[in-house]
């Protein structure tokens, strides 16, 4: 029985790991593709900070995805509602720090 | 009905790999989702002062001054790869291959160490050659609170690794080790989660401004 049980799972991951490997792959691509724009390119800065913000959100998901594997489990929903409140709070957090106490301010 | 309208996606705990196996084991892993989107909130009002301090730098030493490309680079490609080595100790765990699983943990650990070694290298450096300690500017509080917590994060993922490392070779891959092997993972990625925006938010806007 025990045999049986775990036969399916081996095949599942049996093989090269691509999934891992493209996650790897484009994590660097990205990292790397951010720091060109901000040290390598002269675009103004709000341009580039909203450009390697979003490669970073792209880049957070990557690992979210591929690696953490957040929709797995017998009711994934729990956690995706409780990672996405989380990700809303520190939004909320982080911009509206920034929009009362620095771009109020100046 | 209720139940399975909140379900998406639902599987039965018969088809999911071995760390899912007990209804313990399963809600372990629920609730390490939760204490990861509580961390999450933490960086987030670490991340929001440092960004609001970052021009507050009272004489001393600016972001653009003090940060150097070359050992940023380096810890955040071994921390990325380190991910990416924490990935696979998972697939050998899923493949039931407790070799495979230690020699890939090992190497994650390896890597954290790597990672600490050149932050710590990278904070020694600020305060005693460039004269940038917690003390000298808000910006620095900012920074050193900020990459501070990230690091003794990652400082408890390597003793807490070394722990699972010593479970899984006394007792091999049970249901229990399974699960403390998949949670560990977990912790491991998001650290490198807040490194991405530690990277963006830090260095590359420290560069920029």
């Amino acid at each position: 029985m025990q045999e049986n049980e775990n036969q399916p799972i081996r095949q599942e991951h049996a093989g090269f790991p691509w999934k891992q490997v493209i996650g790897l792959l484009l994590s660097l691509a990205l990292t790397f593709l951010a720091l060109w724009i901000a040290v390598g390119l002269s675009l103004p800065v709000n341009v580039t900070i909203a450009i390697i913000v979003a490669l970073a959100i792209f880049q957070a998901f990557i690992q979210l995805f591929m690696f953490m594997h957040v929709t797995e489990g017998t009711e994934p929903v729990h956690q995706l509602i409780s990672i996405l409140f989380g990700i809303y709070v520190a939004f909320a957090v982080v911009a509206g720090t920034i929009w009362i106490l620095y771009a109020q301010m100046g | 009905m209720a139940e399975s309208l909140l379900s998406l996606n639902p599987k039965k705990r018969k088809d999911l790999p071995l760390e899912y196996s007990t209804e313990e084991g399963d809600l372990k892993i629920v609730g390490f989702w939760v204490f990861l989107a509580a961390e999450l909130v933490l960086f987030g009002t670490l991340f929001g002062s440092y960004l609001v301090l970052q021009s507050h730098t009272a004489g001393g030493p600016s972001a653009h001054e003090l940060f150097k490309i070359g050992p940023v680079m380096i810890e955040t490609v071994v921390l990325l790869v380190s991910s990416f080595t924490c990935g696979l100790s998972t697939l050998e765990l899923r493949r039931h291959n407790v070799k495979g699983l230690i020699g890939w943990l090992v190497v994650t650990v390896l890597l954290g160490l790597v990672f600490i070694g050149f932050e710590g290298n990278e904070f020694f450096t600020y305060a005693a050659h460039e004269g940038a300690t917690l003390q000298t500017s808000a910006f620095l509080s900012g920074f050193f609170i900020l990459l501070g917590t990230h690091g003794a994060h990652v400082s408890l993922g390597i003793v807490w690794i070394a722990g699972i490392l010593i479970q899984l070779a006394r007792r091999g891959i049970t249901p229990v080790t399974a699960r403390k092997a998949f949670i560990v993972g977990l912790y491991w990625h998001f650290l490198d989660v807040v490194w991405i925006f530690i990277f963006t938010a830090v260095y590359l806007t420290g560069w920029v401004m």
